[in-house]
């Protein structure tokens, strides 16, 4: 059947504009799936609710992006072990995502890989912190694990195991190399290590205070994160949003994008040897965070979008100080950018660097900006545009080689763009108020909203179900960094281990969003 | 070449000098004298995430940063924990890296600090203490000075660490050059 199809018997989703739910049985599970990608989509996220008190029969979601929008699949498994068909061969994201599912929740796909992902010793096999609770005697003691890495044999060949602790000022994860003199034949990432219980504490939580858990998803998305679940809340309490909140809230992203790529420019510098970029980016991407920290009172605008709206309106003087901030960083990364082009060396390491060319990328289903680098075009700004950018219609940036340099090159380009449009927010502002009361929720058991934001780092979904009480009865965040990370494995093929730091600085992926 | 060069000349030097009537910079006057009195070379920090939400690893990059210029006072951050002085931790800690967290603690030669950084390395913060977090840093390894914030500035961060290094009893760290 086709995808229209599926979307005609689609009910639509409160929150993101762009979202709508169907009920499927197992065989109409994989068929959607199917009619989703022969259209050009993709899988963005895939999460389950084991049986419990509050959330009912056990079930399982795939979010799915096509070319209008997202549609979310939900498929409660019978049988006496609820297995539900794995969809790793339409879309390979999905094989981690259904092993962290039954980490989390203890619904099994049918699927070949069934190791733990986000799970190593911290709590049984046997137990699944979402479904009942974990006893935790000695929380310190977890000890660790034993995880069956896929090895390389043959003459010459050796490991070189990296992580979870990092040489840099890093995340923690681990990275197993199988090498031949320099060159790498196998990358295969291990994740989880900053897995804290997210999903579970938003459990705890009540609607209207999820946010700030929201933003410390992962805190260099903050805003994505905030706004997503936002969305989501809004949508499920019909509270409409002031327009002035809306395009404030987009000037923020805006924001946390020409700030994390500032920040990244300068540390892709510095690890092609070039300690100047650092030097100089890290010089304009201060300048814009003190702008930030005098207009909205905080450096990365962790607490700037509440339900509602905004936490604080802008005044006319902070927003004139920040677009003359913008101005000057609009005007001296142009000239960066042509000694970053000019610098040989620079280049050198650049060019060619962690290749994932536009087929492969498609395949394995590359996203947001790395996505953008490697001729996959989705900006959901521009692709399922969400209040205010419906009206801003940005400019869509992209590239096709796929390699550092692309993704270099994407940056510098997004750069300018983002920070057009924050200066069109801020010259066209909407009068009015930044924030009205949030009606309370109407407690339908089994209703969803959505968020989705297109993130600097690619889309950011939060799916929220309230439960009676004004609680939050499940949550799932889901980081465009899922992915992702299995795509570096394929771009560092054929590199060597050096140029490692430099190629996955270029995806700079989350890992505390991935782990959650 | 030209080009770069002409941009170094006319940013000039950045790293900005410390007002008199300023609290907060005047640390950043008082930390390499004071630094140099207790340690008599440079402090060497090991860095270590132990499960945050990787907002205050950003702060930890702006110290680097030529307006706060932490190499410039004689702070340096290192890649081995053998090489370190202090040992700086954001994060509640994951339960997934507190095996990891206190073999770097192990590793770093006694004597040795420890700072811990933001609400969550403070008290475990938003994320609390569960089934996969261990909530606050010193419930896993002993911790000399606290930094809260969320995520703390760069200022108080150096704060920080200028507390830590001030807290060592006198001598214990005394080895010249």
């Amino acid at each position: 059947m086709p995808l229209r199809h599926w979307l005609a018997r689609a009910e639509e989703l409160p929150g993101s504009p762009a979202a709508a739910r169907v009920v499927v049985d197992a065989a109409d599970w994989h068929a959607a799936a199917q009619a989703v990608a022969a259209t050009g989509g993709q899988l963005l996220s895939l999460w389950a609710s084991g049986e419990t008190a509050t959330a009912g029969a056990a079930s399982v979601r795939a979010a799915l992006l096509h070319e209008r929008g997202l549609l979310v699949l939900e498929h409660a498994p019978g049988g006496p072990d609820r297995r539900y068909p794995g969809l790793e061969s339409i879309f390979p994201v999905a094989t981690r995502l259904q092993r962290a599912a039954f980490d989390l929740s203890g619904m099994r796909a049918d699927a070949p890989d069934q190791r733990p992902w986000l799970r190593h010793a911290a709590w049984p096999a046997h137990v699944h912190p979402l479904r009942e609770p974990v006893v935790v005697t000695d929380p310190t003691a977890a000890t660790a694990d034993d995880y069956a890495f896929q090895g390389v044999e043959g003459d010459g060949v050796h490991e070189v195991p990296v992580g979870p602790v990092h040489a840099g000022i890093i995340e923690p994860g681990h990275f197993r190399f199988s090498v031949v003199g320099e060159k790498v034949l196998r990358l295969e990432a291990r994740l989880g290590y900053v897995h804290k219980g997210i999903e579970l504490r938003f459990q705890q939580l009540a609607l209207a205070e999820g946010h700030r858990l929201a933003a410390r998803v992962s805190g260099d998305s903050a805003v994505a994160y905030s706004w997503a679940y936002c969305q989501a809340v809004e949508g499920l309490a019909r509270t409409a949003v002031p327009p002035r909140a809306l395009w404030l809230r987009a000037l923020c992203l805006e924001l946390e994008r020409v700030q994390n790529h500032l920040g990244d420019l300068g540390a892709l510098g510095n690890d092609a040897g070039f300690a100047f970029g650092l030097a100089q980016f890290s010089r304009l991407k201060e300048e814009l965070l003190r702008a930030m920290q005098s207009v909205f009172g905080q450096r990365y605008l962790l607490d700037a979008v509440v339900p509602g709206g905004m936490a604080a309106d802008v005044g006319a003087a902070g927003a004139a100080a920040l677009a003359g901030c913008l101005r000057r960083i609009a005007s001296e990364s142009v000239k960066l950018r042509n000694i970053y082009d000019e610098h040989a060396g620079v280049q050198d390491r650049f060019v060619g660097a962690g290749q994932v060319p536009p087929e492969l990328a498609r395949r394995l289903g590359l996203i947001g900006l790395a996505g953008r680098a490697s001729g996959q075009d989705l900006d959901l700004r521009v692709d399922a545009p969400w209040p205010p950018y419906d009206a801003l219609a940005p400019l869509k940036c992209g590239h096709r080689a796929g390699d550092v340099a692309a993704r270099v090159a994407v940056r510098f380009d997004e750069l300018q763009v983002s920070i057009r449009l924050a200066a069109r927010v801020l010259e066209q502002l909407p009068a009015g108020a930044v924030h009205s009361a949030l009606l309370a929720p109407p407690a339908t058991a089994g209703e969803i909203g959505i968020g989705l934001i297109e993130g600097w780092r690619g889309p950011v979904m939060v799916a929220l179900e309230p439960d009676a009480r004004g609680g939050i009865a499940r949550c799932h965040p889901h980081d465009p960094s899922w992915q992702n990370w299995p795509v570096l494995e394929h771009a560092i093929l054929g590199n060597i281990v050096p140029d490692f730091p430099l190629i996955n600085k270029s995806f700079n992926l989350s890992y505390s969003g991935h782990d959650l | 070449m030209l080009k770069t060069l002409r941009t170094i000349a006319a940013v000039g030097i950045v790293s900005e000098p410390p007002p008199a009537d300023d609290p907060a910079l005047r640390v950043r006057e008082a930390l390499p004298a004071k630094i140099r009195e207790v340690l008599g070379r440079a402090l060497c920090i090991r860095y270590v995430d132990a499960g945050s939400c990787n907002g205050c690893e950003l702060e930890v990059h702006a110290l680097n940063n030529p307006l706060y210029n932490i190499e410039g006072l004689g702070i340096r951050f290192v890649a081995s924990p053998r090489h370190a002085d202090l040992l700086l931790v954001s994060g509640p800690v994951s339960r997934h890296m507190a095996v990891a967290l206190r073999r770097t603690f192990d590793a770093i030669p006694d004597p040795k600090l420890v700072v811990a950084l933001g609400d969550c390395g403070c008290t475990g913060g938003i994320f609390g203490e569960s089934y996969a977090s261990c909530g606050r840093v010193a419930n896993v390894i002993p911790v000399d000075v606290i930094v809260p914030g969320c995520p703390p500035s760069p200022v108080q961060m150096l704060q920080g660490i200028l507390t830590a290094v001030a807290a060592m009893p006198a001598g214990r760290m005394a080895h010249g050059p």
